[in-house]
């Protein structure tokens, strides 16, 4: 197992060999950022009938640069309030697990370099999902600390609404990605790839539910429309980077189209098969990398249509969203699908395993809701009591 | 389909036409009326208009015109009265284009242009002065390097002034109540509100 680069030890080509892949990476990133942006402003304005960026280079294309190369440029400010060393160490625990993270995506089949097969996947750890979701982690630090160094009201605000929804969210999502890692069992991104081969798409093979709730609680993990709260113009100007400018801001608008690219990629690894697809003759190698891109160009168009579609959350709908829907209806789903697997592996009645399994997830069902509703009666009893009092207090 | 209706709705909008306009390349017709980069015009027969009276200095919200009013010299009048503006400056980077200094104005000097694609690139070129805002001896306005004049922006100048007589009555609908410019002679009355099928 693992890649077949390393099988014979590690000598000099091999360092050489990893050393390119992470060039190529690096590039591809910086490059596939440069040119989301320019995707997604060129699509969104095509939703809204305008026509866009059009200006530098052919359709627009070099507007990112442009803007790059202008952000660059810019006098970089610190707020006299701010934590300086923090506000410095942000930005780079934002764009840092950005980068990282997309070293295990698997972009291709195998590829021979210098007479050394190697995966197209910069690495290939045998903890592999975990490593996804312990950079995530990380990045939400990269969000809080920004806002609390800032030393400034609305990046605060926006860092406090960042890191709930984060960590709210990646509950839901982690539970969607281990139902793919149970339909896999393994961790490793190759092996999630692997085995679903010859079009079992975790997709429909899992009943789609954990693919949708992974697109959801994806969205709000890198906060996009419609879970852009934390940038929420209108309320809170720019949210946590709103101190930010220059070079340093620019890491943080990297960081977050590079989420977007990485949970996009994620999505396809885990759910669309990867680079998995139609095998055609000529060129072996180029078409599982075609059918990646493809794919993935596919689900980031899918992000931008929702963001020119849907307005933005209020915060406790939110919350609600998170919490009372999608971690329940996450958890339900993986331990269905876990009690379907161990019923076909002990060889019991599949029938009986699914009535059942229906059956408590029923139970679960209306006992949550009459849990919640309890909860809702509870706030609604003491949001009068208040109004009372407060009236009590006008009246004396 | 509820929720989905709003997803079709964005995803059709691809398909239908821009309602861009590509500005730089591509004009639109400006108003009869736009208020644009003034001038300061003169009679028929070559003398100025301005007096130095500095009522649009008075009347200016932006506090953007600086005039100065100074005797005529009595061998070479300036102007047809007793005295001339001998300093008149416009600072456009306060100007809101208001059009004020029009109606202030008792000799109707001070019109204003369709001209708004000036880009001046440092402050003293944002302050027009006399000879600048001026028209020259064929009565046109005089173009500075960076301004892009279009055919038709010294036409019509502030003609709704001339439109409407001094008492904004409607019975002097039509008749000519001002004096004639350099270059253009009397501009005859813009076509009336009584006869809206009338218009240009």
């Amino acid at each position: 197992m693992g890649d077949p680069l390393f099988e014979d030890g590690i000598d000099l080509a091999v360092v050489l060999i990893v050393l390119l892949k992470v060039l190529v990476v690096f590039g591809f990133l910086l490059v596939s950022v440069l040119l989301m942006i320019w995707f997604e402003r060129k699509v969104i304005s095509d939703m809204q009938s305008r026509v866009g960026p059009d200006r530098a280079g052919p359709w627009g294309i070099l507007q990112t640069l442009a803007d790059g190369i202008k952000l660059f440029f810019k006098e970089d400010l610190m707020p006299e309030q701010a934590d300086r060393r923090v506000f410095r160490l942000a930005p780079y625990l934002s764009a840092v697990p950005a980068f990282a993270s997309f070293a295990i995506i698997p972009m291709g089949g195998t590829i021979s370099i210098a007479g050394r097969e190697t995966y197209l996947q910069l690495a290939d750890p045998p903890v592999g999902i975990l490593f996804l979701l312990a950079m995530s982690s990380i990045a939400v630090y990269g969000v809080m600390l920004a806002g609390w160094s800032s030393g400034s009201k609305y990046p605060l605000l926006g860092a406090v609404r960042a890191s709930a929804q984060m960590v709210s969210y990646e509950a839901a999502m982690s539970l969607a990605v281990a139902a793919a890692v149970l339909a896999a069992a393994s961790l490793s991104t190759h092996d999630i790839v692997q085995s679903q081969a010859t079009w079992s798409w975790n997709l429909w093979a899992l009943g789609g539910v954990p693919f949708l709730i992974y697109m959801v609680a994806g969205t709000a993990e890198i906060n996009r429309p419609p879970f852009d709260l934390v940038e929420a113009e209108q309320e809170l100007v720019g949210g946590f980077h709103t101190e930010y400018s220059s070079i340093r801001f620019a890491l943080f608008f990297l960081a977050e189209f590079m989420n977007t690219i990485t949970i996009a990629a994620v999505a396809v690894t885990l759910f669309l098969g990867g680079p998995n697809g139609p095998a055609i003759g000529f060129l072996p190698d180029l078409w599982p990398v075609v059918w990646f891109f493809l794919k993935l160009v596919a689900f980031l168009f899918v992000y931008v249509w929702l963001r020119a579609t849907l307005p933005r959350l209020r915060y406790d709908q939110l919350m609600d969203l998170g919490w009372k829907k999608l971690i329940p209806a996450a958890l339900y789903w993986l331990l269905l699908i876990a009690a379907l697997r161990a019923g076909r592996d002990q060889g019991w009645n599949q029938g009986v395993v699914l009535g059942v399994s229906l059956a408590i997830g029923v139970l679960g069902w209306v006992i949550l809701a009459g849990a919640l509703r309890v909860g809702q009666r509870e706030t609604e009893d003491s949001a009068q009591g208040e109004e009372v009092l407060v009236r009590g207090e006008a009246t004396s | 389909m509820g929720y989905l209706d709003g997803f079709r709705v964005t995803f059709k909008n691809i398909f239908q036409p821009r309602v861009t306009t590509r500005y730089p390349t591509e004009k639109r017709p400006k108003p009869l009326r736009f208020h644009g980069r003034h001038v300061l015009n003169r009679y028929e027969d070559g003398m100025e208009k301005c007096i130095g009276c500095e009522l649009c200095a008075g009347v200016c919200p932006a506090r953007c015109i600086y005039v100065r009013g100074a005797d005529n010299p009595p061998d070479e009048p300036v102007s047809p009265g007793e005295r001339y503006g001998f300093v008149y400056e416009i600072n456009y980077l306060r100007c809101i284009h208001c059009d004020l200094c029009v109606e202030a104005c008792p000799t109707e000097a001070i019109t204003e242009s369709k001209l708004f694609e000036f880009s001046f690139t440092n402050r003293e070129d944002a302050i027009y002065t006399r000879e600048e805002l001026l028209v020259d001896d064929e009565g046109q306005p005089k173009h500075l390097p960076w301004e892009d004049w279009r055919p038709g922006d010294e036409e019509h100048t502030s003609g709704w002034v001339r439109a409407t007589a001094p008492s904004g009555s409607a019975a002097f609908e039509g008749k000519v109540a001002w004096s004639g410019e350099l270059g253009f002679g009397v501009r005859a009355p813009e076509k009336g509100q009584s006869e809206p099928e009338a218009t240009d």
